[in-house]
């Protein structure tokens, strides 16, 4: 089943094309990689299945349902969560209160504040962070406020998880940690679609891989199909 | 441990609430005349100061436009205090400028940083110009006498005032609406992403902030029986909460209340006692605490209570 498709989708920034008539799909439970150069557009797309941004032309769906034009809150209770390039962690809070944020306010529900702690514990141990709740986010390493940010996604209790270079700035260890947590994120039963730079953890990784170029589609396909196609190579890949 | 804490002194806590409560609301029977006008303006000022924390505390974002909801209030009681009982008119002031602040935080709160502190201080600007054109050219006057009201009553009223506005911001800070106010402060588009209605918000808080504002201004006006616009919208009531805010602290409830407590004692009694001096001896002490006091008088509280008690709680 297709859990997000998007056709014809187009972002200008000024006279600039960042993202132009872009046709993709997800099916559910797929981890499906987003590549291309510096500027490609991967980040513009985030923005634009999240509601950051809204887009010129072209339509974006979840499970069916047309979600442009909706703000990032409704897309977000709908079930459709993310997390930043640059991290983004409510600084000041202490880490536990970050994920108890995306408990209260992510479902369209909601829930009772026990109920709220008592994810919000089990999401933390998840992605490793328990030690670390009563911390100030701003007190975390990298690696750490970039945990926060999918266990805080997690908490909103998504169907489909956007993934904006998590394993940016990770050395070895930390990377191969990430692409655990990646996966396990997926036997959950949540859908993935991850932006990364890191060629092991794409390929490793992913069911599908979609390239960017210049805001436009070059390639789609399988990660063994990709690393041989001849056009991904020239542009991004590199002999 | 904190929790601990926190049940042995609540009692004390409650207890102490409760004796000032008392004191508050007995304080014109032994002390009439003067004091009470006196005790008066500080309630006004605490009611300014902490409308103005229970917004631009969390959020970070600056309001200027203090001044515009109470004089908005300051007003409704000047067209409205001769027909109605002066409980509604306070109401209706309260109201009135709950209403602006919809329309306006509808309009502006898009904006962020210095932009959203210059707009609002052009709202108040913008109100008091127009009002006065309004006052010149249509009804042919330029103030309005106010209805009389006793001070003591005045008093009371502002107490009233003083009281709901303490137990909502108490409310507001535990509740999970606070903590996405807060959210919205520490990064707006994390929050709108974990499913905050950042808009509705901030645009809600902000109005309950002015709704204060306003009935401040609906029963003061009543204290100073003549009104202009250049009265009701005082620019230097935009300011005073902001200053009082930093004075006192941001940090804890009861910052901004001392902050107002001692900024409106020490400017009643340099305005009487040294009037040519009062705004040079007011800058310095302003300068002095923002150089060094940081985090207001809450600051330095918590600093001397941490070595009071042997530094055992160093990390709270």
């Amino acid at each position: 089943m297709r859990i997000l498709e998007g056709e014809g989708v187009t972002k200008y920034f000024g006279g600039l094309a960042a993202v132009s008539k872009v046709d993709f799909h997800v099916d559910q439970g797929e981890i499906v990689g987003l590549i291309g150069p510096n500027g490609a557009g991967k980040t513009t797309l985030f923005n634009l299945i999240s509601g950051a941004l809204v887009l010129k032309s072209g339509v974006i769906r979840f499970k069916g349902a047309k979600i442009t034009g909706l703000k990032p809150h409704q897309i977000c209770r709908m079930g459709v969560a993310r997390t930043f390039q640059e991290v983004k962690v409510f600084a000041n809070m202490p880490v536990l209160e970050n994920v108890l944020l995306g408990s209260f306010f992510g479902t369209s529900t909601g829930m009772s504040s026990a109920d709220a702690v008592r994810e919000a514990m089990g999401l933390l141990e998840f992605v490793g962070l328990s030690a670390v709740r009563a911390t100030p986010a701003k007190d975390l390493t990298l690696v750490n406020q970039k945990r926060l940010e999918v266990a805080r996604a997690l908490a909103t209790k998504p169907e489909l998880l956007l993934l904006d270079e998590l394993m940016a700035g990770l050395n070895p260890t930390e990377t191969a940690e990430a692409m655990e947590l990646v996966t396990r994120i997926r036997d959950k039963g949540i859908t993935i679609i991850m932006i990364e730079h890191v060629m092991k953890a794409i390929m490793s990784v992913c069911d599908r891989i979609i390239v960017l170029h210049h805001g436009e589609k070059i390639a789609e396909g399988t990660p063994q199909g990709i690393a041989t196609s001849k056009k991904v190579i020239e542009v991004y890949l590199g002999e | 441990m904190d929790s601990v804490r926190g049940i042995s002194k609540k009692p004390f806590f409650l207890g102490l609430l409760l004796l000032i409560l008392i004191l508050l609301a007995t304080f014109p029977l032994y002390l009439p005349g003067y004091p009470v006008m006196l005790l008066t303006s500080i309630l006004m000022y605490i009611v300014l100061t902490v409308s103005w924390v229970i917004f631009s505390g969390p959020t970070g974002y600056m309001s200027l436009a203090s001044a515009a909801f109470f004089g908005v209030g300051t007003y409704t009681s000047a067209i409205l205090g001769e027909a109605l009982p002066l409980p509604i008119v306070i109401g209706i002031g309260g109201l009135a400028s709950f209403c602006v602040a919809l329309l306006v935080g509808a309009l502006t709160l898009r904006l962020r940083g210095i932009y959203f502190a210059i707009f609002t201080f052009g709202l108040v600007v913008l109100i008091q110009q127009l009002l006065l054109f309004w006052e010149l050219h249509v009804t042919g006057t330029r103030g309005r006498f106010v209805i009389v009201v006793d001070h003591t009553t005045v008093y009371y009223a502002m107490l009233v005032i003083f009281v709901a506005l303490m137990l909502t911001a108490y409310f507001i800070r535990r509740s999970k609406f606070g903590l996405a106010l807060q959210s919205i402060g520490q990064n707006e588009e994390a929050a709108a992403h974990i499913g905050i209605n950042v808009t509705l918000v901030k645009v809600i808080t902000f109005a309950i902030s002015a709704s204060f504002m306003g009935a401040a201004g609906a029963i003061m006006a009543t204290r100073w029986t003549y009104i202009d616009p250049y009265i009701a919208f005082n620019l230097l009531l935009s300011f005073m909460p902001v200053l009082m805010a930093i004075f006192g602290g941001m940090g804890q409830l009861y910052g901004p209340i001392l902050g107002a407590i001692i900024f409106t004692y020490l400017k009643e009694e340099l305005i009487t006692r040294i009037p040519e001096l009062y705004m040079l001896i007011f800058g310095v002490v302003l300068i002095a605490v923002i150089l060094f006091l940081p985090n207001g008088l809450v600051g330095l509280i918590q600093k001397g209570w941490k070595r009071v008690s042997g530094g055992q709680h160093a990390n709270t």
